[in-house]
Parts: structure tokens; sequence; C-alpha cells
């Protein structure tokens, strides 16, 4: 009788499971057969009355039939998850094409970002960065600079004055001076900011614009030091194949003074439009500090001696990112940020 | 400065380089080459012709057939006669022009067919690759090449005066070239043209004889100057002129020399080639000889008609104030006591150093002529001339401060000149008006301090080669480098430094880095603060804009602040591009809403910019001592997004520094350019750093911006010592939390700061968060009401919380919620 029940029931499991198509008809399965008040639950409870002596063959004769078809609905369930997941999958293909979703996204200014590189090479090597005031004494702009007062660069600088003492920097060689009088030795400092010189607004000159200057003063620093050290910036910041030209050239505060070319990047040197067909391009003025100048900050120029150099920052953006007007810098249309 | 190359070569006969060789040699050794052209750029196949017959056009009036001679003496012969177009058995070639300025037995240039020319003839923009000339026919006629013009050789009539104003240029008859000899050539234009930069401290290399010296060193040749030699007439100078200077402070020394029976005539043709090439118009010959040694030894001269010069006498000195003097362009100047002037016994009869008056000035009449060299106050002139408002070739020397011993070198070479081009006969001697020439500078010599400035190891010869070359002399026993007059920029040992790094390459020096102690790289803490605000801004899609810090007087109307504000207590800068230019900001709003504005111009949608600008705030004025330099982070927006977007950024930037306790922000910043009802402080523990608002309608309409915008200004430095990068891990919570949502009505006149704030003060220590998630006005609350709904949270990180503290705690927050004139809505 049992035998006979448990055939029918299996038989009823396959049948069912084989044409149940949603998960529900599976469990539906599961809970009439396996559950509490399943058929095969049903014949458990009649095990009472199988003799003794046939109980065990009858016991492993339930277990059989149980383990069949809990395995029976296991397959049919995993089949069922597949083809689900599979038509799933199907039904979300999407166009791979359309666009991305944009979040709106700041950028910074060309100036900012020139300014960050050369700050990360700087500190890199040790230097520290410092700023000074935009207006300033005329002492610490000109004078202390070698620049007395009759001295024509004075003239040439087109300085902006507030007052006859007091100006708008016209380059932040000012802050070598703030740097020396704090007296902490050695100096190896940076000082990035905004200059001004009265310049009329066209494609090269802006009234204001931005200098890093640098200073190193130390015991035994030679032009040769300042070479090398303009030289690894020049790699860093060009290519690590740029080449550097340094020219003699004339500075009240330095002495010896050069102005510093790198080889064009665009052309590596052979010449080109970029370069004027010259294969080098002027970056910067340098020199050594001029023993006066160290003198007049109160450094001794028989124990220390110094290098210096001014980049302009507008100079190094224009250049390095290809803008062909300075104004833009300052007109701040968003469609120029934006590339930056 | 420009200077024909040949020029150069006149004094350092031995200099063989290319014009590119010259350019980087002497770039790189400190006379820095500008620029330099070819005189014969474009001018190919160019050869002396004469016209033998001239015939008319069979077919055309305006048009005439030369036959000209094009080949002569084989040895001049520049176009061999194998490479000559239509070339006859005579030697000649036919050429069809359109010229009229011609005669048969005329000496032309003459350009082959097959040849290039540089220009037009109309003297127009020379093209770039020049004009090819080809064998043709000119209606009907055979015409084998070009009768040149000035013009279409690239120059003009200014430098070649004996051109005709129309037509071919046509070589004087008393100095003509030989037939078929190299025309380009014999106009002396295979030449070029060096433009330099000179540092303003190298007074001396504002001549050519002062680059030649530099030309000689950079070669290592030979500098061979010219030698002067005056031959003088039997008269004396003295008996011509005296001198007096007045004011020795403005004038350290004034040489005159007096030259008798002046002719003038035109200048022989190396001194009007030499002239012209470096861009000076040649007149005749007594102007030419002052421009020429002006140029030659960068010592401008005068000449004055002596028969002018009242009472024989050169009085130098100041003008009056007030004074009025026509200088010889005919105009009249206004002269003041700083003005040096140079009179005769009655009057004024020119500016010193730069400009002669219209009184005494040169005619062809003229018949002894006063030469004056002079050097005066180098920054006197400079400002005379800036006041007078006339800056002329001769101010411009004068102000670099010139070398005494020059002037007189330079008048002799003037009278040289005179009596060798036979325009005049020199009196004898030299009036000479001087102070004590100062001292040769001496300067010790200690080759070890050389090579331990520059990082190289040059012997003590080595150095003295270089020394040398410049003319600067060894004082072995003083162990002395002695400069001569003409090196006033040469002082201390730094200065031999360079001599010695200039002439031994700077490329030859080789590259090390500093081996001094070691150092920390470092940012101030402003730059970090600073840094934060970028970060924040970029990320809330703000982008980063600079503008100008000074702005015109009218933006405070603009911006509609109150007549008696702080931001009107402004810097003025006292020479000011424009007065648009003129005012230092006090704020950085102007900068902002003017960028906003030109970005709604050009139809850019939803723009959002900051900028990390300073405002220059004076402690009072007039300005006695520096002003505060305040850092602001401005941000401005328009488009997407409203008051609460850019609170969020702000927030943000707060956050970031590690400030997010006690951040308030206050109804009303009183600020005139912001909308009244929708502007806030921004306070930090009580403080205020900042504000923030939407802008004002008026204002938006005054910088026509047609969409609401938002500003906010965070005073930077004010954040610096509030700000803290140093993150507090304060666990992670392990007891759960139980959370309690509201419901508020409240009246419109109570606002969200206020509720917040006291259910913070009331719910006590374990309230977590309190969190407003619901904002609601409309039909089911009344008029003057709005419903607000709070979500708070409550934790122990001790232990989980009893269901009865937290009812405690909001009983506490509703009863004081009920006081603000809250009510819990069901």
């Amino acid at each position: 009788m049992i035998q006979q029940d448990l055939e029918r029931i299996r038989e009823e499991a396959r049948r069912r499971l084989s044409e149940a198509s949603v998960p529900e008809a599976v469990e539906k399965v599961r809970v009439e057969i396996l559950g509490k008040k399943g058929s095969l639950t049903e014949i458990l409870k009649g095990m009472k009355d199988v003799a003794q002596e046939d109980r065990p063959e009858v016991g492993q004769m339930v277990n059989d039939t149980r383990a069949a078809i809990e395995e029976a609905i296991r397959s049919a369930q995993q089949k069922m998850e597949e083809k689900l997941l599979k038509e799933r999958l199907s039904a979300e293909t999407i166009d791979v094409t359309l666009p991305g979703k944009e979040l709106p996204q700041g950028h910074l200014h060309p100036n900012t970002r020139a300014l960050n590189e050369l700050k990360e090479i700087f500190v890199g090597m040790g230097y520290e960065v410092m700023e000074g005031p935009e207006i300033e004494k005329d002492y610490y702009n000109f004078e202390a600079l070698n620049i007395p007062a009759d001295h024509p660069a004075k003239d040439e600088q087109d300085t902006f004055y507030i007052n006859g003492d007091i100006l708008l920097r016209t380059q932040t060689s000012s802050t070598q001076i703030h740097a020396m009088e704090a007296g902490r030795m050695p100096i190896r400092m940076i000082a990035p900011g905004r200059v001004y010189r009265s310049d009329a607004v066209d494609a090269t000159h802006s009234p204001t614009f931005h200098q890093v200057e640098g200073l190193v003063v130390d015991k035994g620093i030679t032009f040769a030091d300042l070479k090398g050290t303009l030289d690894e910036f020049s790699k860093a910041l060009f290519g690590k194949d740029t080449k550097t030209r340094f020219r003699p050239h004339h500075f009240p505060f330095t002495e010896p003074s050069a102005e510093m070319d790198v080889s064009c990047f665009k052309c590596g040197g052979k010449g080109c439009s970029f370069c004027k067909g010259e294969g080098w391009i002027e970056i910067l003025g340098c020199g050594m500090v001029h023993p006066h100048v160290l003198e007049m900050s109160g450094i001794d120029p028989k124990e220390y001696t110094g290098f210096a150099f001014g980049v302009g920052l507008e100079r190094i953006a224009l250049l390095k990112y290809g803008i062909d007007d300075m104004r833009l810098l300052y007109e701040n249309d968003a469609r120029f940020l934006e590339q930056f | 400065m420009n200077t024909p190359l040949s020029w150069i070569k006149a004094y350092v006969p031995d200099l063989a380089c290319t014009d590119q060789e010259y350019n980087d040699k002497m770039t790189l050794s400190g006379t820095k080459v500008e620029r330099f052209i070819r005189l014969d750029k474009n001018l190919e196949k160019i050869v002396v012709g004469k016209i033998l017959t001239i015939d008319r056009h069979p077919d055309a009036d305006k048009l005439v057939v030369c036959r000209v001679q094009v080949l002569g003496d084989a040895k001049t012969q520049f176009v061999p006669a194998a490479e000559i177009t239509g070339l006859a058995e005579d030697g000649t070639v036919q050429i069809v022009t359109g010229a009229s300025n011609l005669t048969e037995g005329d000496v032309v240039p003459v350009v082959l067919a097959g040849g290039r020319v540089a220009g037009g003839h109309d003297g127009g923009p020379l093209p770039a690759e020049g004009i090819e000339i080809r064998a043709g026919k000119l209606r009907g006629v055979e015409s084998n090449g070009m009768l040149c013009s000035i013009e279409e050789l690239g120059s003009s009539r200014d430098m070649y005066p004996e051109a005709p104003e129309e037509g071919i240029y046509v070589f004087p008859k008393k100095n003509e070239p030989a037939i078929g000899s190299d025309a380009v050539a014999a106009l002396g234009l295979r030449d070029s043209v060096f433009e330099y930069e000179i540092t303003s401290n190298r007074v001396d290399c504002y001549s050519v004889l002062g680059v030649a010296r530099e030309a000689a060193a950079t070669f290592g040749c030979d500098f061979i100057p010219p030698q002067v030699e005056v031959k003088e007439g039997p008269e004396k100078a003295g008996d011509y002129i005296s001198v007096e200077v007045k004011d020795p402070d403005l004038c350290t020394r004034y040489c005159a020399r007096v030259c008798t029976d002046v002719k003038i005539a035109e200048s022989p043709e190396w001194m009007k080639r030499r002239l012209a090439a470096a861009g000076i118009r040649p007149i005749n010959n007594l102007v030419d000889i002052t421009n020429y040694v002006m140029l030659e030894y960068g010592q401008p001269m005068h000449a004055f008609d002596l028969d002018t010069v009242a009472g024989h006498k050169i009085i130098v000195r100041r003008a009056q104030d007030g004074d009025e003097f026509q200088t010889l362009d005919e105009q009249v100047r206004k002269l003041d006591k700083d003005v040096l002037m140079i009179c005769d016994a009655e009057k004024e009869i020119g500016i010193a150093g730069i400009m002669g008056g219209e009184n005494s000035k040169i005619t062809d009449h003229v018949k002894t002529v006063l030469f004056e060299a002079a050097t005066f106050n180098g920054p006197n002139i400079r400002k005379s001339a800036k006041r007078i408002g006339l800056r002329t070739d001769a101010s411009s020397f004068f102000e670099k401060g010139l070398d005494p011993a020059n002037a007189e070198a330079a008048i002799n070479r003037a009278c040289q000149l005179m009596q060798e081009l036979s325009c005049g006969t020199v009196t004898q001697g030299m009036i000479d008006v001087k102070e004590p020439l100062k001292e040769a500078v001496r300067i010790p010599f200690t080759p070890e301090e050389i090579n331990a400035f520059l990082g190289t190891d040059y012997s003590k010869e080595t150095m003295l080669s270089v020394f040398d070359r410049l003319e600067l002399s060894y004082d072995e026993a003083a162990n002395e480098i002695v400069v001569p007059s003409f090196r006033q920029d040469l002082k201390a040992m730094c200065d031999l430094a360079e001599e010695v790094a200039r002439f031994t390459g700077y490329d030859n020096i080789p590259m090390t880095l500093p081996k001094s102690s070691a150092t920390m790289g470092a940012v101030t803490p402003r730059m970090k603060v600073e840094e934060k605000a970028r970060q924040t801004a970029l990320h809330y899609g703000f982008s980063e804009a600079m503008t100008y810090s000074f702005e015109s007087p009218k933006t405070p109307d603009r911006l509609l602040i109150p007549e008696d504000a702080r931001e009107r207590k402004t810097i003025r800068i006292m020479n000011p591009l424009g007065e648009e230019f003129s005012m230092m900001r006090t704020l950085p709003v102007n900068g902002m809403l003017t960028s906003l504005a030109t970005n709604y111009s050009h139809r850019n949608k939803d723009v959002r910019l900051f900028e990390i600008a300073s405002v220059y705030l004076p402690k009072s004025l007039p300005l006695t001592e520096l002003p505060d330099e305040r850092r602001q982070l401005a941000l401005g927006m328009y488009g997407a997004g409203d008051f609460f977007t850019m609170k969020a950024a702000v927030e943000a930037f707060l956050k970031s520094c590690g400030i997010t306790k006690d951040v308030e922000f206050e109804a009303d910043a009183g600020k005139s350019f912001l909308h009244p009802g929708r502007q806030a402080k921004i306070l930090v523990s009580g403080a205020q750093i900042g504000y923030m608002g939407e802008v004002h309608p008026i204002v938006l309409k005054n910088y026509e911006i047609g969409e609401r915008a938002y500003l906010a200004d965070i005073d930077v430095d004010s954040v610096v010592p509030l700000s803290d990068f140093e993150p507090h891990y304060t666990g992670i919570a392990r007891f759960p939390a139980m959370s309690r949502d509201i419901a508020l009505l409240v009246p419109n006149t109570v606002t969200a700061g206020q509720i917040e704030k006291t259910i913070r003060e009331n719910a006590g220590e374990q309230l977590e968060s309190c969190r407003l998630f619901d904002i609601y006005e409309g039909k089911q609350i009344g008029i003057g009401f709005k419903s607000l709904a709070y979500n708070l949270t409550f934790r122990n990180k001790e232990r989980t919380l009893e269901e009865a503290e937290v009812n405690a705690a909001m009983d506490k927050v509703l009863s004081a919620l009920k006081e603000l004139g809250l009510t819990l809505r069901g």
C-alpha cells in the first residue's frame, strides 16, 4: 500500500514540477507534498500501522522518496531562477551609446593650475611658500632691491602709486626682502602673488598679473646651484627632455643676472611657429642675489650668498595650455574656464 | 638699437661669422639680439645696367622700350652671360618699362629675368617671398627683366634721398658703379641690420663702438676703434667762444669746438648708407656727422650756428619756473627751474640734452658751427623730458648717464670727420668745462672668491684674459682690476664674476643643486584653507575666476552702498590707467557680478563662479601705513540652484575646514546689494565670518543680469584661526538609536533656525541628530503658517536607551516649542 502511495506521490510531484512555470507553483508543490499537511507527511503519519519489522525498510523508502522530491524541487527552482534571470537580463539591455550623466563640475583657473604645478615642484624640493603684501612700501619694491630713487628701472616698470611712499608692488621680488629681514637661515622659499604695472590691456599685457618669486640664501650657494635648480624645475614642469639655456641679462638686485630659456616643448628645440623658429622660449629671470641687497637686509654677504628668480605665472599658463590672449584670463567666461 | 653688421665689422675686421652665428653668440654673451634682417632679402640677379637707347613702345603710350647694357668687365660681372635671358651679342637686354624719369646713358639697377625683387614700386608692405621677375612680352614687345625703383629694392627715398619721387633709381653720375656688377652691393644692401636689446646698465653699448667691443670679446678678435686725429686750422676756438656752466650738478662736462668755413653738402655714400641702415635719414654732411658720431660713440652732440649765439658765449643754467621756449620743431615748451638750459649771452638757445632752439637752428647758410658734446645729470634729463613731454633720441641717451670721458672722444671724432669730409675747418683747441673726472674704479681681484660665487674652477689667467679683452686692466701690485670709465656698471666682485661668466660662457658653468642644509617644504595655514575652499567650490560646480583688484569709483553706487558705509572708504591710485581702474576694492562683489554679467551676456547657462580675492581695507585715510589685505572666498551663481544651494556650498566649505559646530545663518546681513528678505550673516560661534544672499533686483539690473543671482563672501582670514584639519574619530555607535518624527504648525514669524536651536537646547545630550525633512505651506494650513516636519534621533553611546528617557526628552522639547508658539500637527 504505502509503496504504491509513495510511487503515486513521486509521480505526482514529477508531473506537477514539470508543468510548473512560475516559482509559486513550485512552492505549492513543496507545501502540498512536503509541508506539514503535505501528502508525504501524511504517509509518515501512517507509519504507526506498519509492522515493526517492516518499518526500517518502509522508512527508508519514505526517506528516499522525500529526498528524490526535494531534489526535484531544488532542481526545478534552480531552472526557474535561471530562466527568470535570463529573462530579466535580456529585458534590461540598455543602449550603452546613450550619453553619460554629468555632475556639475567646477574648474580651476589656468593660473591656479600653473601655480599648483610650480608649488608642487618647489615644495618637493624643500621650499617654503610665502606671501607678501600687494600694497607695498617703496622701500621693499625698489630701494631694498638696489633700485634707488633716481634709477631708470623705476620708470621702466610703470608703477601705480598710492602716494609718494606707498605703491602697488611691481614685482614679487619685494617678498625677498621680507624673507631676508625675517632672518631665519637658511632661506629656501617661493612667493606667488599678484603684481601691478601700468600697462594697458591687450592680448599680451594686463595691468594686473602674477609672479612667483624664488629665493635661496645659505652658505656656499653658487651660480651653478641656480642653474641646476632651475634646470630641475624646467624638466619637472615641461618634461624630462627639456633643455635650459641661460643668457646674461641685467636686474638691479642680482649679479650676475640671467634670463632662462627652455627648449621649445612643441618642437623640441628644432624651431617652429610656436617658438618663432628660435627653438627656445623665454621663461624667467634669475641671478645671484646682489651682495648689496643681502647687506641692506641685514645678511652678511661674506658669510652668505643666494640666488633668486621670478617667473611670470600667466606666461607659464599661456605657454603650457596654449592660450593665445591674456584678456581671457580675467574675463571669466565659463566656456573658457571649463577647458581647464 | 639698429646697426648694420658691416659697421661693426669695420672695427672688428677679423670677425668672420654668419648672421645666425653672430646672433647666437652675441645673445649668449649678453648683447641680446632681438632680430636681424638681411637688407638683400629677396634681391636676386640684380646688376648695374646702362640704358643705351630708349624708344617708344609701338602699341602703348605709357611704355618705353629700353636697350640696357648689362654685361661689363669680366672681373666685376655679377651674373655670367650664360645666365642672362635674352642677352644680345652686344651685351644688352631689352626691357620694357613704364618709368618716365629715364634718359639715355643713365646707370640703373636691373633685375634680370629669373631674378627677384623685394617689393612693389608703391613701397607697400614687402611680401615674404618677394616678387619673381620673368621674361615675357609687354603689349607684344619682349622684355627680359625690370629696371628697379628704390622701393622695389626694399628701401625708401627716406634712406636714399637721391632717388626720384617716382620712377627708377638712377646711380649718381659722379660715382657710377661698373656695368654688370652687383647693384645690390653698389647700393650698400649686402648687409644685415641687427637690433639689440641693450640692458639699462650697459650705457656704453648704446653705441656701435660699444657693441663692436663686445663682439670682439665674444669672438676673440681684435677691436680696432677709429684712430682719431684732428687736423686743426690756424685759428683758436677760444677766440670764438667761451663757456660758463652755472649748474655743475646738472652738467658734469661741457666740451665745445668750433669749425669755420662750413660748406653744407651731401655726405659721402658710405656715411649715408650706414646711417640709412641704422634707420636714420641722411640730410647733409653737418647733420649726418652729428648723427653718425651719436651712433658710433653713443654721445649725442648739438651743432649751433655760431653767428646766432649772442656774445659768442655759452651759459649752462637752470630755467626759471614759467619760462617758455620754442624748440626747433617749432613747438613752444613750458619750463621750470629744474630744466637745464643752454643759453647765450642774451637768451636761451636750447634745452640741455633734449632739443635745440628754433633761434639757433643750423641753416644751409651757416658759416661757423659750434659743436657741443656734454654730459648731463641722467635722472634730471629723464624727469625733465617727462615733464616737458618731449623725449628725443638725444634725451634717451643722456638719461642713462653718459661717460664724461666719451664726450671729448666724440667731439674730436666729429671734428675729424668735418675736416675729412671737407665740411669745414677745425679751429684749435677744445673749450672744456668740467667737474673733476671720477677716479677709475678699482676692484680687489680674488679668483677664488669669483670661483666660489660662480661654482666654477677657472684659472686666474682665464679670468685675466677675459678682463683684458674688455679693456679692464690688472694692477698686479695692488692685485686690483682697474675699470675703464665707460664701464660704469662694474663696481664689485659680483660684477667681475659676471664678466668672467659671460665670456667663458654661462653654458660652461656646471649645474649643481644646493649642497646646504635641508629645509622642509611648507605652505601657509591660509593657503591650506584656500585649498579647501577651492576643492569644495569645484565639488559644488563653481569654476575659478580671477578679476582685477582695482575698480571704478562708480562701483559703490552700482552696489547701492550707502554714503557713509565702510565699503566707500577706499584706497585710490594716484596715477591709474583710467578712472575705471582707480580704486582698490573693498569687496569682491563687483568683480564677481561683472564676471556673471559677462557670462550672462554670452548666454552661458547655469553659471557658478568663485574667486579667492584680496580686498584692501585702509586703517586710515589718507594712507599712512599699509592697509589690511584680507583674502575673501567669493561665490556667485545664476541659473540652476537657489539660496540654499549656495548655503550648502558655504556649509560644506566650513565643514572641510573642520568647522561644524556653532555655524549659524542669521537673517539680514545689512548688505545693500542683496535682497533684503534673502540675505544672511554667516556666523561661527557668534562671530561673523561672512554673508550671503540673493542679489538685489536693482543691482541685477545695474549689471544687466537677467536672472536671479546669488552671492556669498567669506573672509578667509577669519576662517584660518577657526580651522582644524585634524580628523577626530568618535567611534561607531554600537547601541541602537531611537527616532521620533514630529510635524509642527509654525507661524511664519518663527524661523527654522530658531526651532532647531530650541530643539538642540532642550533635547539633552542624547540627541544625535535633528533633521528637517519636510516643509509644507498650502491649503491645509492656515495663512501665516507653515508645517515643518523634523526627525529627531537619540542615542546613548554606552547603553541601549530606555523608551522613557526619550519620552522625557521629547516632552521637554515640545513644551519649549510650545512657548515659541508652535503646536504639533495631528
